[in-house]
């Protein structure tokens, strides 16, 4: 019987499976070989490099307001680009390009610590229901249909709601519930399609022990697909994160740059530098498409239906 | 003049950063109207492949064909697309392998009977109903009148090819190609699917092509056989002469390979050797060479041509087999 | 198809009991309790005290989650914290500003999506895929609240061409009906009311159609071209069939299959883009509901719209259900 929850899941198990048993080398041959693939790893690669250094790229510091900024702050004209500022003030006379800068921290921070946590949590469940079967997987696959069940940015809204006060770490908990049932589902489906696999059927046979077919066999060739997976959390993390920032969900903090909150800020200026808003925007959308490009050429290259 | 006129088929493969294959290599063959012609080789052999190419059912990118394929006369090939899917379910019809696969899941069968009715023979839909559990009852499927309603998943394999069969004869085409309609059945079923297409394309004087990698199937149904490999035509023979005198190693090969019941005991069977991955080139030699019990120096050489070896029978082979000698039979 | 219906509607039960215990669950979860979250951290221990003698916190766990089911079943929900008005009734008329908001922004994604998607798969590795394929990478990666922004900056702020906030111009006097503001001005006859409500969706339903549009071009394209390579479509070309019979017929029904159920798993981005949408317009929905209810902590107001958001989520996929089983006879009869 095919319900829709039924439907949904299955993409996630479709997904588990078409990527099972592919071989890691020939998955890199071809990624290097398609042009997206390689575009969206060169902007991984620069975001990731690029918010390490920030603190030392920063061309000046992104906390401080400076007076030859604040000089010409008015509540209809935020200074443009001048020497020593690339992109001028922000809404309170600091360095707009330091603070975009300094702010990509916070969205690398937010997007690997939350799926880190989202994907370490799914996959202990998935893994354990995977492993064991039986009324195990039953129950914690219950429980993860009805968290997959409620629209995903509500599901964040709700738990990040609980705190009387927004913080970053809210937003990353918020942010990583909701991958929670995506990675549990995935690592499930794919070491359920193991588990009916040839070479698991064999060494069972052979009477190799549970835990040794679990680790050295069903694990390591489920992991294509929670790669791929986590690759596109990444990206739809940075974006939730945002999108809890730009409700106040996130903190509130004025000093911190964060481009959800910049976003969020900027909307009272619009009129004034739109640039304000622009920016940051545009360095969301740039991150999460490269996490993106990388994830879907990292699937494709992954599944089996696509080798020769 | 013949009703079909296959003349050097070639279909070509190509894909963009692969090399070209080669699946259909310069074949030709008639069929006059009537006559039932074999297509006959192991999977890969390109006989699929042909019967697309004659129905112009290849995907029109990545696949080349050239050559000739006229049907009373007119170039399939160079016909446009408009007149030939005016031609197509009406004068030549083709029916499937898999009939559970080649059925639309989520429209009744009565409709699916119908709208080549309607398609070919301006029948409005409720004559068209009627006209259908007719063409149901005539292909054996009983109490058609209730099946019309019924989806592909209700009914059984059997069931669904008769169905297919149906579809494809309803316009009465000249010209019915069957792509292996036995393989996805039951071997009961298959015998009654096969005396079936073998009666109704007598009532008609429907011409057929047919498909297959079943010696058993050529020998209940086929007038003439057309030996493939690697996408030539290696024998072609009239029935009787191909299974008295197979002159190709190949097809020597296939008719030795099957099991005889009345065999000695413990004797051993025939199997060809190796596949179709050790062919070699056409370009290079003759494509069998490397599993040819036959084989001689000149085989990887040279490319053996086609010739004409009387009797209406054509072989493509340095090195045939021969022709067994007539034994006295003592009773 | 009344017995599949009936069976269905059965199965939802059990979810929403599931759900309301879990929104219970969030509730207790509040940090110092619900009483606490009512009366603003600075409330005195007493008057908690007292707030959850009135509350029934003081009972057994399991009676307080009959009593919080009695209510919900009953319809009562509580009062905001912010206006002290029932929350059903907030609820009640904000919710056709956002169900005409959604409903617009879904028809646009599915009107131009499934088109777009068809094309896309026809075209297959040609230019116009490319750049299709392309556009829905990029609109997924393009938050819904900025694409807001940037389409009220230029075509409302610099351009002028359309209203940059609110479901109706301030001096449109419309009689109100149904709550709905393109409906009310149909039925009363006051065609210029409707004419000004459609104006102001034109940005808002843009912007929240932006991620589904995007969703359905990929699942169609994807669908096209797995049924372009099915045997039955190599059937319906063998019998003559004209290419457009083919099109629609054959290739479109079953295409259209996995798309439905994308379309039903669209209302759960639509709920939560509607939030984010009605923000940057001032839109007055839930969703502005739902935001200013988040920054005020208004718990009453929240709990009501997450249960609201859940259970149109669970009536929505059964509705899908319903229409896959109309087009897939497979369903019905399994």
């Amino acid at each position: 019987m095919t319900s829709l929850l039924d439907r949904k899941k299955k993409r996630v198990d479709d997904l588990a499976e078409s990527a099972g048993t592919s071989l890691a080398a020939d998955a890199f041959r071809r990624m290097a070989r398609n042009p997206v693939a390689v575009t969206g790893a060169v902007i991984v690669l620069a975001f990731v490099l690029l918010s390490i250094f920030a603190p030392w790229l920063a061309p000046k510091d992104p906390f401080l307001r400076y007076p030859e900024l604040l000089e010409n702050l008015r509540a209809d004209s935020i200074p443009g680009p001048q020497p020593g500022f690339l992109l001028g003030s922000d809404e309170f006379g600091r360095d707009f390009f330091s603070r975009l800068l300094v702010a990509s921290q916070q969205s690398l921070v937010v997007g690997v610590v939350a799926t880190l946590f989202g994907g370490a949590i799914g996959m202990l469940i998935g893994g354990l229901a995977g492993a064991l079967g039986g009324w195990v997987d039953t129950l914690l696959m219950r429980l993860t249909d009805i968290l997959l069940s409620v629209p995903s940015l509500l599901l964040a809204i709700s738990i990040a709601a609980l705190a009387s006060r927004g913080s970053q770490t809210t937003v990353i908990i918020a942010v990583a519930v909701v991958s929670v049932p995506i990675f549990a589902r995935l690592l499930r489906g794919s070491m359920l399609a193991q588990r009916h696999s040839d070479h698991v059927l064999a060494a069972t046979a052979l009477g190799v022990k549970r835990r040794t077919i679990v680790f050295r066999h069903m694990l390591p060739n489920s992991l294509g697909p929670v790669i791929v997976q986590a690759t596109l959390t990444l990206a739809t993390s940075i974006i939730e994160a945002a999108s809890l920032s730009f409700l106040g969900l996130g903190d509130p903090d004025p000093n911190r740059a964060e481009w959800g909150l910049m976003l969020s800020k900027s909307q009272s200026y619009i009129d004034v530098k739109f640039e304000l808003a622009l920016y940051p925007a545009l360095a969301i959308i740039v991150v999460a498409l490269g996490f993106t490009l990388l994830g879907e050429s990292l699937r494709e290259a992954l599944d089996p239906k696509n080798r020769r | 003049m013949a009703l079909l006129e296959v003349r050097d088929l070639t279909v070509v493969f190509e894909r963009k950063g692969t090399k070209p294959f080669t699946a259909v290599d310069h074949v030709s063959f008639d069929v006059e109207p009537g006559q039932t012609v074999g297509l006959v080789g192991e999977s890969g052999c390109g006989k699929s492949v042909t019967s697309l190419a004659i129905m112009g059912l290849l995907p029109a990118r990545g696949a080349r064909v050239t050559g000739s394929v006229l049907f009373e006369g007119v170039d399939l090939l160079t016909l446009p697309d408009k007149q030939f899917r005016d031609r197509r379910g009406r004068d030549l019809a083709m029916v499937f392998q898999d009939p559970l696969s080649s059925l639309n899941p989520v429209i009744p069968i009565g409709i699916q009977v119908t709208e080549v009715l309607e398609r070919h023979r301006d029948m409005p839909r409720k004559k068209a109903m009627v006209e259908a559990a007719g063409l149901l009852d005539k292909v054996g499927i009983p109490d058609p009148t209730r099946r019309l309603s019924e989806y592909p998943h209700q009914l059984s394999g059997g069931m669904r090819q008769r169905a297919l069969i149906a579809i494809a004869l309803a316009c009465r085409p000249r010209l019915l190609i069957a792509d292996e309609p036995t393989t996805a059945l039951d071997v009961t079923i298959q015998a009654q699917i096969l005396a079936l297409l073998k009666e109704l394309v007598h009532d008609m004087g429907t011409a057929l092509v047919m498909i297959t990698h079943d010696l058993g199937v050529v020998a209940g149904l086929c007038d003439e056989v057309n030996v493939l490999y690697g996408g030539r035509v290696v024998e072609k023979a009239e029935r009787h002469e191909l299974f008295a005198a197979p002159r190709h190693p190949y097809t020597h090969g296939l008719l030795a390979s099957i099991p005889r019941l009345d065999a000695p005991r413990g004797e051993k069977l025939n199997p060809i050797r190796g596949s179709v991955s050790d062919n070699i080139p056409w370009t290079e030699g003759c494509a069998f060479a490397p599993r040819c019990p036959n084989k001689l120096d000149v085989c990887v050489r040279v490319t053996p041509e086609q010739e004409d070896i009387g009797g209406g029978r054509l072989l493509r082979c340095h090195n045939p087999v021969k022709p067994p000698v007539v034994e006295e039979v003592s009773v | 198809m009344l017995r599949f219906t009936i069976r269905r509607l059965l199965q939802a039960i059990p979810t929403l009991f599931v759900l309301s215990v879990l929104v219970f669950a969030w509730l207790r979860s509040l940090p110092g309790g619900p009483a606490t979250a009512l009366l603003g951290d600075k409330a005195t221990p007493e008057s908690i005290a007292s707030l959850e003698k009135i509350m029934g916190l003081d009972q057994p766990l399991y009676l307080q989650y009959f009593n919080f089911l009695g209510r919900m079943l009953s319809g009562d929900m509580g009062n905001s914290i912010i206006s002290a008005d029932p929350v059903l009734e907030e609820i009640g008329r904000a919710l056709p500003a956002t169900i005409e908001l959604s409903v617009v922004a879904l028809l646009i994604a599915v009107l131009l999506g499934i088109p777009l998607g068809y094309l896309s798969a026809s075209y297959r590795g040609r230019f116009f895929d490319n750049a299709t394929i392309m556009g829905t990478l990029a609109g997924v990666a393009v938050p819904v609240f900025f694409l807001g922004i940037v389409l009220k900056y230029v075509f409302a702020q610099e351009l002028g061409l359309l209203p940059p906030s609110s479901r109706q111009d301030a001096d449109i006097d419309a009689t109100r009906v149904t709550g709905f503001a393109t409906l009310d001005g149909m039925l009363t006859g006051e065609w210029d009311a409707t004419g000004n409500a459609l104006w102001h969706l034109v940005l808002p339903a843009i912007a929240l159609s932006s991620i589904p549009l995007a969703v359905i071009v990929r699942i169609t394209r994807a669908s096209v071209l797995d049924v372009l390579n099915e045997d039955f479509i190599r059937t319906a070309n063998a019998k003559g069939l004209q290419a457009t019979v083919v099109r629609t017929r054959h290739v479109l029904r079953n295409a259209l299959l996995p798309v439905s159920t994308t379309v039903g798993l669209q209302t759960g981005l639509l709920l939560g883009g509607a939030v984010l949408t009605e923000k940057v317009f001032v839109w007055g929905g839930l969703g502005s509901l739902l935001s200013e209810g988040i920054q005020r902590r208004d718990y009453p107001r929240l709990q009501a719209l997450i249960l609201l958001a859940a259970g149109v989520y669970v009536l929505v996929n059964l509705l899908v259900d319903i229409s896959y089983a109309i087009i897939d006879p497979r369903v019905r009869t399994s």
